[in-house]
C-alpha cells in the first residue's frame, strides 16, 4: 500500500512539474512563525527570519514562485503530508524517526542544543547523559512540543519532569515564571531568542552541547513529501547555489556574527 | 480605565472581527446540518435514524478540542490513505478557517439537532391534521404551518447554541487560525503581558455574549408576534 | 489503521485517562461546594451579596474557558512579586492547581446558575406552608428548599459534568498530560494522528455514556416518590397509620 500512496504522489508531482513549463509553478512552503530569530511574525505582522530569508533566496535560485504558509509545530508535518504546503522549511532537524515519513534535502544549517537555567540557581549539568540524568532527576524542564528536543528529553532523562509548550516563547516564559527549572532547545534560538532579548537577562546557558545524531540528526533541512525527488532536488541544487553565489553568507551576517553552517 | 496594549489594540480587534466570522459561518452549516439530523432523526428511514443518532451521540461524547484536532489533523491523512488504497488519490487542502467551521459546524450541529427535534415534536399534531384536512399538501403544510412555529420553538436552543459556539471558537486557535485568542497569544508573545491581554480578550468576548443575548431578545419577540400571552 | 500501535499506546492512554478523571474529581467537588453558597447569595435579596456573585457567573460563563484558564496560568505569572509575597505562588507555580482552579471556578459559576434557577423554581405554595409550620429560615432552605432545588437540578447538573469531563481536556494546553495530552505527545512521535485521537475519543466516549448512566440511576432513585406506582403484589399494610 506504502508503495501505491509513493507512486501515485510521485505521479501527481511528475505531472505539477510538467505543467509548471506551461504556467507559473507555485511551491507553498510551510514555517511555524514563532521561533526568532529562524521564523516568527513581527509586530506589523510580518513572517520574518533566517529562515524566511533563505527559503525566500532559495525560490529565486531554484525560479520558484513561493508562498509561505504558517503551521503550528506540532502540526508541521501532518500539514505537509496533507498537501497544505510542498516544503518545510522551518528549522526542522534530520532525524532518523522523520525520515520515515517524510524526505530530506541536505542541511542548510546546524547548530548544538542545550540547557538554560536562571543565574542565581546553583546547578551543574555533567558531560556524561546518564549522569546528567541523575543530577536533573525531579526537575521541571521546559521544551517545545513535537521537537528533536523533546524527544531527546524524553530518551535521556526520563527522570525529569517534562513540559512540553506549544511554543518556545511559553516555555521560556515558564521559566521566567519559575514554573520549570530548565528550558532546552537549539542554542541559537536560545540566544536569540530569549537569552539577548530584555526577558532573558539573570539567564544563561548551563551544560554541554548536545549534537546526538540519533536525536539531533544532520543537521537543519528542508522537509518534502517522500517521493518527490524533483523537487528535493532542485532545493538541493539551490542550497548549493546561494552557498556559492554568497547569498547565504550575507542572509548569515544579517542574523549571527559566527557561522550557523556548521562544518 | 484603559490599559495600555502597545500598539496590539488593532491586532485583537481584527481577530474579533474573525471570530465573529468563524462563528456566524459555523451557525450557518449547525442550523443547516441540524435540520437535515432532526429530520433524519424524526424520519422514517431507519438507516437515516442510524446514522443522525450515531452522529449525535459520537459528537456529544468527545471533547470538542480532540474532535478539531482528529478533523484538522487525522481527516486529510485518512481520507487520502483510504482513497489511495482504493486507487483514486485525492488530495485535500483544507486552510484553518474552512477547517475551523467544517469542525464547529459539525460538532454544534448535533446540539442543533436536538433543538430542531424538540422544536418539530412541539408543533401540535391537531394543527398538522387541520390543515391536511384543510387540503394543504405536505409541501406546504410544512412551509406554512410547522416551519413558521418551528422557528419559534428553536430560537432558545439556538440562542444558547450560538452563545457555547462563540465560546468555543477560541479552541480554533490551536489550528492557527488568527481569530481572537490567537492574536492575544501572539501580543502575549511580543509583550510578556499574559494578564493585560487575557483579561481585554475576555471582555471582547464578554461583549459578543452581551450583544447576542439583547439580540436573541429580539428575535424571540419578533417571533413571538402574533402570540397570545396570559 | 495501525492497530498494533494503538494497543501499545493504551497503558499511556489510560494513565491519561486517570489525570484527566483525577482533575474532574477535584474541580466538581470543589465546583460543587462553592456553588451552594454562590447560588444563596445570588438568590439574596440583599445586592451586596448578589452583585458581586451575579458578577462572578455572568463572567465565567460569558468568555471562554480557555481565556480562563491562560489568565489564571499565565496571567498568575505578570503578578508573581504579590503572590509570592502573599505566599500562594507556591500552588502557582503548579500547572495542575492552575487547572483545578480554572475548572472549579468554571464549573462554580455554571453549577451556581443551575442552582439559582431550581431554587426560584421551589413552588411558593410549598415555602408558604413551611412558614406557616413556623419554620425559621435556616430551616426552610435546609429541609424544604435545597433538597427540593438539588433534585430539580440534577438533569442540568448532569449536563455540567459531562460538560467538565470533557472540557479537562483543555489542561492539555497548559502541560498536563491527561487524556488530551498523551494523545498530542504520542501523536508528535508517531504521526499516527488519525489512530490515536480516534483511540482516545473512544476512550472519553466510553466515559461519558458511563457517567451519564451514573447520574441516570441516581436521578432515578432520587425521584423515586414521583414515579406513578409499580404494580406491585398486594400487601397488607401492618404499620402504624402515618408511618412509613
Amino acid at each position: 500500500m506504502k508503495k501505491l500512496v509513493l507512486g501515485f504522489a510521485a505521479a501527481a508531482f511528475g505531472f505539477a512539474a510538467v505543467s509548471a513549463s506551461a504556467e507559473e509553478h507555485v511551491v507553498r512552503i510551510g514555517t511555524e512563525g514563532a521561533y526568532p530569530p529562524f521564523n516568527y511574525i513581527d509586530a506589523e505582522g510580518n513572517l520574518v527570519g533566517f529562515d524566511i530569508d533563505v527559503a525566500n533566496a532559495l525560490c529565486d535560485a531554484a525560479g520558484f514562485e513561493c508562498e509561505l504558509v504558517v503551521q503550528d509545530w506540532d502540526g508541521i508535518i501532518p500539514g505537509l503530508l496533507a498537501r497544505r504546503y510542498d516544503a518545510i522549511i522551518a528549522s526542522m532537524s534530520i532525524t532518523e524517526e522523520r525520515k520515515e515519513v517524510v524526505d530530506f534535502t541536505e542541511k542548510y544549517y546546524a547548530t548544538p542544543a542545550k540547557f538554560v537555567k536562571a543565574d542565581d540557581r546553583d546547578l551543574d549539568i555533567p558531560d556524561d547523559i546518564s549522569e546528567a540524568n541523575d543530577t536533573l532527576s525531579g526537575m521541571a524542564i521546559g521544551v517545545q512540543r513535537a521537537t528533536v528536543h523533546e524527544n531527546f528529553l524524553r530518551d535521556n532523562f526520563g527522570d525529569a519532569d517534562i513540559r512540553v509548550y506549544a511554543t518556545q516563547d511559553e516555555a521560556n516564559l515558564d521559566l521566567v515564571n519559575g514554573r520549570v527549572d530548565l528550558v532546552m532547545a537549539d542554542s541559537v534560538v536560545l540566544l536569540e531568542g530569549f537569552l539577548e532579548t530584555e526577558e532573558g537577562e539573570g539567564y544563561s546557558f548551563v551544560g554541554p552541547d548536545y549534537i546526538e545524531e540519533q536525536w539531533h540528526g544532520e543537521g537543519i533541512g528542508i522537509a518534502v513529501r517522500k517521493g518527490e525527488d524533483d523537487l528535493r532536488e532542485a532545493l538541493n541544487a539551490a542550497i548549493e547555489e546561494i552557498r556559492e553565489t554568497g547569498t547565504y553568507q550575507e542572509i548569515n551576517a544579517k542574523y549571527f556574527d559566527f557561522d550557523v553552517y556548521g562544518d | 480605565m484603559l490599559p495600555d496594549l502597545r500598539g496590539y489594540g488593532w491586532m485583537l480587534w481584527e481577530g474579533l472581527q474573525l471570530t465573529l466570522l468563524v462563528g456566524l459561518a459555523s451557525l450557518l452549516l449547525a442550523i443547516l446540518l441540524g435540520l437535515l439530523g432532526a429530520w433524519a432523526k424524526l424520519g422514517a428511514s431507519r438507516i437515516a435514524r442510524g446514522i443522525a443518532g450515531t452522529y449525535t451521540t459520537v459528537v456529544r461524547g468527545v471533547p470538542e478540542l480532540l474532535l478539531i484536532l482528529l478533523v484538522f489533523y487525522g481527516t486529510p491523512t485518512l481520507i487520502q490513505n483510504t482513497a489511495a488504497r482504493w486507487g483514486t488519490p485525492v488530495y485535500i487542502n483544507l486552510d484553518p478557517f474552512v477547517s475551523g467551521v467544517l469542525t464547529l459546524g459539525f460538532i454544534y450541529g448535533a446540539f442543533a439537532t436536538e433543538v430542531f427535534r424538540g422544536a418539530f415534536l412541539a408543533v401540535p399534531p391537531g394543527q398538522i391534521e387541520a390543515a391536511r384536512a384543510c387540503g394543504m399538501s405536505r409541501h406546504l403544510t410544512f412551509r406554512r404551518i410547522v416551519l413558521p412555529q418551528v422557528w419559534r420553538f428553536a430560537l432558545p436552543g439556538l440562542g444558547n447554541v450560538w452563545m457555547v459556539l462563540i465560546k468555543a471558537t477560541a479552541l480554533i486557535s490551536v489550528i492557527q487560525l488568527d481569530e481572537l485568542m490567537r492574536k492575544t497569544q501572539i501580543a502575549v508573545g511580543a509583550t510578556k503581558l499574559p494578564f493585560t491581554f487575557y483579561f481585554v480578550a475576555s471582555l471582547m468576548y464578554l461583549g459578543i455574549t452581551v450583544a447576542s443575548m439583547l439580540l436573541q431578545q429580539r428575535f424571540e419577540a419578533m417571533a413571538n408576534r402574533g402570540v397570545r400571552r396570559a | 489503521m495501525n492497530l498494533a500501535l494503538v494497543l501499545d499506546s493504551l497503558p499511556q492512554l489510560l494513565s491519561g485517562l486517570l489525570v484527566t478523571l483525577e482533575i474532574t474529581a477535584w474541580a466538581l467537588a470543589l465546583g460543587l461546594a462553592a456553588s451552594i453558597p454562590l447560588a444563596l447569595m445570588r438568590v439574596s435579596t440583599n445586592p451586596v451579596l448578589r452583585l458581586p456573585v451575579f458578577g462572578f457567573i455572568f463572567y465565567f460563563r460569558g468568555t471562554p474557558l480557555l481565556v480562563q484558564l491562560f489568565l489564571i496560568y499565565y496571567g498568575s505569572g505578570q503578578f508573581r512579586p504579590e503572590l509570592e509575597a502573599l505566599g500562594l505562588w507556591v500552588y502557582f507555580r503548579e500547572p495542575y492547581f492552575c487547572a483545578v482552579l480554572t475548572l472549579t471556578l468554571n464549573t462554580a459559576a455554571y453549577t451556581a446558575e443551575i442552582l439559582r434557577g431550581s431554587i426560584q423554581a421551589v413552588p411558593f405554595g410549598e415555602i408558604e406552608a413551611a412558614r406557616a409550620c413556623g419554620m425559621s429560615r435556616g430551616l426552610l432552605y435546609r429541609r424544604i428548599i435545597l433538597p427540593k432545588a438539588f433534585r430539580l437540578a440534577l438533569p442540568a447538573y448532569s449536563n455540567e459534568v459531562v460538560f467538565l469531563f470533557q472540557a479537562t481536556s483543555l489542561v492539555s494546553i497548559i502541560t498536563l498530560l491527561d487524556l488530551t495530552g498523551v494523545a498530542r505527545v504520542m501523536v508528535a512521535r508517531t504521526f499516527a494522528v488519525y489512530e490515536l485521537y480516534i483511540a482516545a475519543g473512544l476512550l472519553y466516549l466510553a466515559c461519558t455514556y458511563l457517567i451519564l448512566w451514573v447520574l441516570r440511576k441516581v436521578e432515578y432513585r432520587l425521584s423515586g416518590h414521583l414515579r406513578p406506582r409499580e404494580a406491585e403484589p398486594a400487601r397488607p399494610d401492618l404499620s402504624p397509620a402515618g408511618l412509613p
